[in-house]
């Protein structure tokens, strides 16, 4: 690449028409990207559209098939991940993968660690720089505990700490915020700028518009694996983005319709797990959408697992519909009529290795069989009717399910657990990390469901989805549900008091 | 265009059940892959290989390869969620003691299979109840248990054997269909076959097997009952290896506890040879039974054209190690091969 004469100065990180293709299907048709020094750069579009590519082909994990990835004005090419580490490009994923036994300190220097003279592991030297970065983090963190355990917001700090103990001029954070509470995004952003004001570029990947708009000086958009857009934040608006993102116009929240709230479905009585929860009781209506709000770690996935039956409880009860809901067993659970959309779709919801088919009919194999025997042709019928009615991008039924996007892959989980037929349905995070237009999908759905007579609970770190299909808003902290707040009372004010406060009643 | 979502071509009403025509998921399978290599050796072997092609070779490749074919079943299944079973040769051994002590000693050879059976069902039980409730690693418990259940056979019976049977009951374990050289013992083979193949392949307990394989998380949410999955498949490798030990007595016409030993890696190797991964969660019971077929094909034709029996375990061992790595060459090569030329300054 010859540089012409009147070029501006080179970018911190730069790509022309790159593309990537994986067999038939293009991932990256032709993106760009200018990312200067002293810039935090929002990358946005929905999932599918490429950015998880780009940011694996800047990661030096995939090769592009053309274009032009220059960084400081040179032309790179990446073989591996540790070159791209090498030239200073950290990348922070949305789920982070960290060595579970290995302590705090020992994840940030993995591979790397600091020796004494004598080449032993120099263990002091390691742990004052790792208390060091979490004090410029504004971060407590237990630097000797093991990493196992740790909640997705803790692990993505460790993994933050890594990129700066690296030193790398290329930060690039693909949705560092989905499972982060209000307190830890304010940080996480305090530390963006820090680190950009020392002259550091940095790619900031989310789909949540209020933190975009907050936080970047330039957006670019994306579309289809194609560049779309870049703009100066102060020069757009969000409802010009959203137009851009799925090239057509959107109402980003879809507010839960008017439904005739029921009897009570599910009813928790007093259930109580050592250590992990306290004396937590509610219910929940048929038609009603019930929210647990309350930061990252307050108790409330525990309490959904514990509710559905995949861990067990201490004391306490729960009936569906009068019906006594057996402790720590699921398949009990499902055939009284409750379904569980788990937090983790990777790992909990989904088996990556398997096809969209089987995962979507796994739940009511079960149901499917005739005379003991399940069939591929009755479980590709079941999943095709999800498939459809979810919109499902998928290009075939034996498409395995770790190819699809984020947002397909939750379409999965949810018509894997909707085809069981529920009458209560528990979602724990429905919408983190899917695009914009598939949110709109899910809440759409949700609502749909709740007009359907089916109970929901909800369990969402995202005050606005909260806020906008909630009936009720129960709010947990530390083990405990602290208040319950009506519709016309949730507030994002009166809910995050209550989940930040114990002492001072509510309202 | 009934639909409302007009953005991608892929949205469109239809999903097609598969990506791929059906010629071509079959034939660049593993599982074809080793079913034409059997009968690759099998056509070279016939017209190379001095008395291949006889009933009589046929005859002893199937009596041979029995005990492995039987075994092979249930250690799928235990391979396949992501478990192993290693003390399977020595609950068949301690089977195969058991019919000789109980017959000697004066009860009727029926009875006593259908204790050979209950000793091999608790063998089982054993083996499961320390992985599944006491949550020890399967490789761990079942070299124990090898050794263990070896130990009890060998101290029963100490080095003497026992040889006296029922003639009926031998001449059954050898028998074969008029000049066809299909041993009469291939009945219940394939009535096993048949129906370990069903389970794994048109059940829910199957689909329940393979999920818990690939990930044992989404599994448990999904309502597998993870750990009665596993038990099940432990009862199962017990209870055949003691039939196995069955007829392995019976064929032999001795009741020994030194019987059969080392047969396990045998069964393991011919179980991942058929392409099931030793990770857990893939694999297909015809690629298996194509796997112990393969083995016993090689070492038929080669035991035949007068090959030592340490360069056939030579040829073998190489064998497995390709086999288990073809698929990372494979993987390897197809990463080498540029879709588009790459464009470099």
């Amino acid at each position: 690449m010859t540089m012409s004469p009147n070029s501006p100065a080179p970018a911190a990180l730069e790509l022309r028409g790159v593309a990537k293709s994986f067999g038939a299907v293009v991932a990256l048709a032709s993106a760009d990207l200018r990312l200067e020094m002293n810039s935090i750069h929002a990358l946005v579009g929905e999932n599918g559209a490429g950015k998880s590519t780009l940011v694996k082909i800047v990661a030096g994990l995939y090769q592009r098939d053309a274009g032009d990835f220059l960084l400081r004005g040179e032309s790179v090419d990446f073989t591996s991940t540790a070159q791209a580490k090498a030239a200073g490009i950290a990348v922070i994923y949305q789920e982070p993968t960290l060595f579970p036994d290995l302590s705090v300190t020992e994840n940030i220097f993995m591979g790397r660690q600091p020796t004494d003279r004598y080449g032993r592991i120099d263990r002091r030297a390691m742990k004052a720089e790792a208390s060091q970065i979490f004090e410029r983090l504004a971060v407590h963190m237990d630097l000797d505990r093991p990493a196992e355990g740790l909640s997705i917001a803790d692990q993505q700090l460790i993994e933050i700490a890594k990129a700066i103990s690296l030193d790398a001029r290329v930060l690039i954070m693909d949705e560092p915020t989905a499972a982060l509470s209000g307190v830890e995004v304010d940080r996480l952003f305090a530390v963006a700028r820090s680190l950009r004001d020392e002259g550091r570029g940095i790619v900031f990947i989310s789909h949540r518009f209020d933190e975009v708009f907050a936080l970047s000086d330039t957006i670019t958009v994306m579309r289809d694996g194609r560049y779309i857009s870049t703009d100066a934040i102060t020069d757009v608006t969000e409802d010009e983005i959203v137009r851009r993102m799925v090239g057509r116009d959107i109402t980003e929240l879809f507010p839960k319709e008017e439904a005739v709230i029921g009897d009570v479905l599910l009813q928790v009585d007093d259930i109580s797990s050592t250590g992990v929860f306290s004396n937590v009781s509610f219910s929940v209506r048929s038609g009603e959408i019930v929210a647990l709000a309350g930061l990252v770690g307050a108790g409330r996935s525990e309490i959904a697992r514990a509710v559905f039956g995949v861990d067990g409880y201490d004391s306490g009860t729960v009936t569906l519909g009068g019906r006594r809901v057996p402790r720590h067993n699921p398949a009990a659970a499902m055939t009284l009529g409750l379904a569980l959309v788990p937090e983790d779709r990777r790992k909990q919801g989904l088996i990556l290795e398997s096809s969209v088919a089987r995962n979507a009919t796994l739940s009511i194999r079960t149901k499917l069989s005739r005379f003991g025997f399940i069939t591929s042709r009755a479980e590709n019928a079941a999943a095709r009717i999800w498939a459809t009615r979810l919109q499902v991008k998928s290009s075939a039924l034996d498409t395995l399910a770790g190819t699809l996007s984020g947002g397909n892959q939750q379409k999965v989980v949810l018509g894997k657990w909707l085809a069981t037929e529920p009458t209560v349905l528990i979602i724990d995070e429905p919408t983190r990390g899917i695009d914009v237009g598939t949110k709109a999908e899910v809440h759409r759905l949700l609502s749909d469901l709740a007009g359907r007579g089916l109970g929901i609970l909800m369990i969402s770190s995202e005050l606005p989805e909260v806020l906008g299909m909630a009936d009720r808003v129960l709010v947990v902290r530390e083990g405990r549900i602290t208040a319950e707040i009506a519709r016309a009372d949730a507030t994002a004010e009166s809910v995050m008091f209550a989940a930040t406060h114990a002492e001072e009643p509510v309202r | 265009m009934t639909s409302l979502d007009t953005r991608s071509p892929l949205a469109a009403k239809t999903i097609a059940n598969y990506g791929r025509p059906l010629w071509r998921r079959w034939l660049l399978s593993r599982e074809s892959a080793v079913i034409v290599a059997v009968i690759l050796v099998w056509v070279i072997a016939s017209s190379v290989v001095p008395y291949f092609g006889t009933t009589t070779t046929l005859d002893f490749l199937l009596l041979d390869a029995t005990p492995i074919l039987l075994i092979a079943l249930p250690m799928t299944f235990v391979i396949i969620t992501g478990e192993i079973d290693l003390s399977v040769a020595s609950t068949l051994g301690l089977s195969s003691v058991m019919l000789g002590v109980l017959t000697k000693g004066g009860m009727p050879i029926e009875l006593a299979m259908v204790f050979c059976l209950v000793v091999g069902l608790l063998a089982g039980a054993v083996n499961g109840f320390l992985v599944t409730i006491v949550g020890l690693p399967s490789l761990a418990v079942t070299i124990g248990t090898l050794a263990l259940f070896r130990g009890i056979a060998v101290g029963l019976l100490g080095t003497t054997a026992i040889t006296t049977f029922p003639p009926f009951w031998q001449n059954l374990a050898q028998a074969r269909f008029g000049l066809t050289g299909i041993p009469v013992v291939m009945v219940l083979v394939v009535v096993l076959i048949v129906i370990f193949a069903l389970v794994l392949h048109v059940t829910p307990f199957g689909r329940g097997l393979f999920a818990l394989g690939l990930s044992k998380d989404t599994a448990t949410f999904s309502g597998v009952k993870v750990n009665r999955a596993k038990f099940i498949a432990f009862l199962l490798t017990g209870l055949i290896s003691a039939l196995a030990g069955i007829y392995w007595t019976l064929r032999y016409g001795s009741a020994r506890g030194d019987n059969a030993t080392g047969l396990e890696l045998s069964v393991i190797a011919a179980v991942l040879l058929g392409g099931v991964s030793i990770f857990g969660g893939k694999g297909a019971l015809h690629g298996v039974i194509a796997g112990v077929l393969l083995i016993g094909v090689l070492q038929s034709a080669l035991r035949l054209a007068n090959v030592s029996s340490d360069a056939i375990n030579i040829i073998i061992g190489t064998l497995l190690i390709v086999s288990v790595l073809s698929p990372r060459i494979l993987a390897w090569a197809r990463r080498l091969r540029p879709s588009a030329p790459r464009q470099r300054k």
